[in-house]
Order: structure tokens, then C-alpha cells, then sequence
């Protein structure tokens, strides 16, 4: 018999080497998470499935998972923080859904949804974070960055090109492209790339096409987000 | 023997920097309007036309500030309103006019009444009766105290009817899934 530990008392087998996230959503149980893809490393960014494991708070996307450990999630006090931490980014980026094209079919807003947010609560930043329009394929809106890194990480390890990055440190980080003018323009970036189809926000936007499905009908318009457990494979498909 | 007469609770509504299709959408509550006006009775808002505000159990505001009269109005509602409700997109995150808050108000008004195509000789409105635009679009919660959020743009009038059955019941409002929009 495989090992295993619980979730909110439920049994989930795991491999060795499996992290907290991996098992859960192997075994279809769901933690809230926004930089966590099943195809990358993790980079424990964006803590929204910080969980319990004896009495100690962790990124489950982060700690190995072991034989017996009892972990918490689903649970009122760690779904207040989750969604403390999800109305902080709200209010850090400028996150307008109604003219957003990705939304319904967006993470971070499904996500939001899920938890209940009636509300960003704090006061908004209202940053300026002009768009990046140079490509005649992809237009870069990073008002909506939630810099959970997949781009990066997508760019790096899978289309090998490098294309962005993370720059600057605390609240001033940002996300760049490696191009000397730092324009999407300036890079071998293609639509076909990873990197373009793995934002769970709506920062990479296709420019010849918009609206195809439409509002009412998209991902998380038929589903919530929890009821995918992982929402990876649908949003794919788009 | 004497009847009881249920008290009604007093709501008052307004648009501030809003568009009126939150209102539009509460209205889509169509006949349901008939329970609610069992509980409740209007005192300012657009529906009765009725211009000054007295004292109300709820007020309900659509929009953001974007200019000094709204937040002159936002705070009346904010005195005279037991629970004030943020309804809509503009009035939880400034919405579709808080898109003009990374440009300077005096570009703004530069290329709106100067600089725009077809305009010759335009001037900056500097009547005194104007209100003067703020710098920046703000939600209601930035500036007093909100006690409940409906989000939408707009709501659904399901939305909205579930929202006021929950807070007319005495609890916080809980829309579930296909009920939370925020677009």
C-alpha cells in the first residue's frame, strides 16, 4: 500500500517526492492556487494554498508531503487569509474585470469568486503600468500581473527562450521582458510559445482573436474553480 | 383589538460616478419589487425623484467619486443611512471611470476639450456650479464606511434580489457561485 496523510481528514495517497499541491489534486482534492501549475516547479509566490500541517502554516505547493502528517485546508480561518491575501492583489494591479478579456476564464477572479470576495477592502494603488502593444500577436496588459512567474518560468524551462523575468525587489517588483528596448516586439516570441498560454490572468492576450466564447459561457461561468480541483487542463483548452 | 403595523424600513438610492445600469438591473427585479415594497419604503433616489435625503435604515449607492459632489453625497448617505450598500463595479473599484486614473487630470481635460480632433476653440468648463473632478476615481470604502458590497457590472437582478433578501433577513449578503460576478 502506497503512503499516505490527510487532508481535512481525508485520506490522500502520495509518491515520494510529491509535494502537499501535487497529491491533493492527484487525488482530487482542491487547495486554492494561483502560481502553482502541475508542469512547473513550484516558486511558492502567491501563498493563497497555505495550509495546516500541526499547528504550523506552509505553502503546500512548497512542503514534500509525508507518510501520516494531518494538514488542514478547507478550513474558516485559512480561507479569511486566503482571501485577504487575493483582495491585496486586487488592489495592487488594476484588475477591471468588466473590460478584461480573460475574464471568466481567469484564476485569479474564479478564485476570488470562490472565496466569497465581495470586495478588494483596501485602499487601491491605481499603479501605471502602460501596455506593451509591439507584438503583432500578443499585447501585454501587466496591470493585471499577479507575478505568480509562470511566464518566467514557462519562457525559461519549456520555449527556452527567457523572455521575462521578475525585476525589482518588494512591493516595486515588476514584470519585464529581456529584450534591451524591453519590448515583446524585440524577442523571438511566438504565439505558439508556453509562456504566452500559461498566464492564469489576463496579462498575454491574443490580438487576433477576442471574445470567441462568450461572457456567460466561459470556464468558471460553468463551474467554480473548486470544482475543477484543477482548473489547468480546462483553461488549456481555450 | 389593535393590528400591528409593520414598521417599513426606509431605503434611499443614488448614482454617483455610475452609469445607472446598476439601478437599471435592480429594477429588472421586475414583479419581485412588489414583495419588496411589502418591506420597505423609498425615500431619495432616482425611482421617486424625491431630491433630499432624510433619515434611512439603508442606502444603496451606485458609482465611484470623481468629483467633489459625489463625495458630498456619499457623505450625506453616510449621516443619514443606518447600513450603506456599494453596488456595482464603479462603486467597489472606481470601475470603468477610475480607467482615467493613471492619466493627469489636466491631459485629460487638455485632450477632451482642447487637443481632440474636430473641436476648434474649445474651452475647459470652469463654471463655478461645476463640481470640481478629483485627481483620482475612488470607490466608495476609500473614503467612508461601507457595510455591504454587491459586485457586478452590473449585478444580476438575481444578484441583487438575493443580496437584500440577506441583508433585510438581518446577515451579511452571500452570493453563490453563478450569482458573484464581478464583470
Amino acid at each position: 500500500m502506497s503512503a499516505s496523510f490527510t487532508i481535512d481528514g481525508k485520506a490522500v495517497p502520495f509518491a515520494e517526492g510529491q509535494t502537499i499541491i501535487q497529491a491533493a489534486l492527484a487525488a482530487g482534492v482542491y487547495i486554492p492556487h494561483l502560481c502553482h501549475h502541475p508542469e512547473f516547479k513550484p516558486h511558492g509566490s502567491c501563498k493563497l494554498c497555505t495550509v495546516r500541517i500541526s499547528g504550523r502554516q506552509s505553502a503546500s505547493c512548497t512542503t514534500l508531503a509525508q507518510a501520516g502528517m494531518a494538514v488542514e485546508s478547507d478550513t474558516p480561518a485559512l480561507n479569511d487569509e486566503r482571501r485577504t491575501l487575493t483582495q491585496m492583489l486586487f488592489v495592487e494591479g488594476n484588475h477591471f474585470c468588466p473590460s478584461c478579456e480573460k475574464s471568466g476564464n481567469c484564476k485569479l477572479q474564479a478564485t476570488a469568486y470562490d472565496l466569497g470576495m465581495m470586495t478588494a477592502h483596501f485602499d487601491h494603488f491605481f499603479p501605471s503600468r502602460p501596455v506593451d502593444a509591439s507584438h503583432p500577436d500578443v499585447l501585454l496588459d501587466f496591470n493585471r500581473c499577479i507575478l505568480c512567474s509562470l511566464c518566467v518560468r514557462a519562457s525559461r524551462d519549456v520555449d527556452g527562450k527567457n523572455a521575462f523575468a521578475l525585476s525589482g525587489r518588494g512591493i516595486k517588483t515588476h514584470l519585464i521582458v529581456n529584450a534591451k528596448s524591453g519590448r515583446l516586439a524585440d524577442t523571438d516570441v511566438t504565439l505558439q510559445d508556453k509562456a504566452v498560454r500559461v498566464c492564469p490572468v489576463g496579462v498575454f492576450l491574443r490580438k487576433d482573436r477576442g471574445f470567441n466564447v462568450p461572457i456567460g459561457r466561459r470556464v468558471f461561468d460553468l463551474k467554480p474553480v473548486s470544482a475543477y480541483v484543477d482548473a489547468t487542463a480546462a483553461l488549456a483548452k481555450e | 383589538m389593535d393590528t400591528v403595523v409593520k414598521k417599513k424600513l426606509k431605503v434611499a438610492t443614488t448614482s454617483l460616478a455610475g452609469c445607472f445600469g446598476c439601478h437599471m438591473s435592480f429594477l429588472d427585479i421586475d414583479e419581485r419589487l412588489f414583495d419588496l415594497l411589502e418591506l420597505i419604503a423609498f425615500d431619495r433616489t432616482p425611482l421617486t425623484d424625491i431630491k433630499e435625503l432624510g433619515e434611512c435604515d439603508i442606502g444603496i449607492i451606485e458609482g465611484g467619486l470623481c468629483n467633489a459632489e459625489n463625495v458630498h453625497v456619499l457623505r450625506e448617505f453616510r449621516r443619514q443611512c443606518k447600513l450603506l450598500i456599494a453596488i456595482g463595479a464603479c462603486a467597489i473599484n472606481g470601475g470603468l471611470p477610475a480607467q482615467r486614473n493613471q492619466l493627469s487630470l489636466a491631459l485629460i481635460l487638455e485632450e477632451v476639450y482642447h487637443t481632440s480632433v474636430g473641436l476648434a476653440n474649445g474651452l475647459i468648463p470652469n463654471d463655478p456650479e461645476l463640481p470640481l473632478p478629483l485627481a483620482k476615481v475612488r470607490p466608495l470604502h476609500e473614503v467612508v464606511r461601507i457595510d455591504y458590497f454587491i459586485p457586478g457590472c452590473p449585478p444580476s437582478a438575481d444578484a441583487i434580489w438575493k443580496a437584500l433578501n440577506d441583508i433585510l433577513a438581518g446577515h451579511a449578503p452571500a452570493l453563490g457561485h453563478g450569482l458573484i460576478h464581478y464583470d
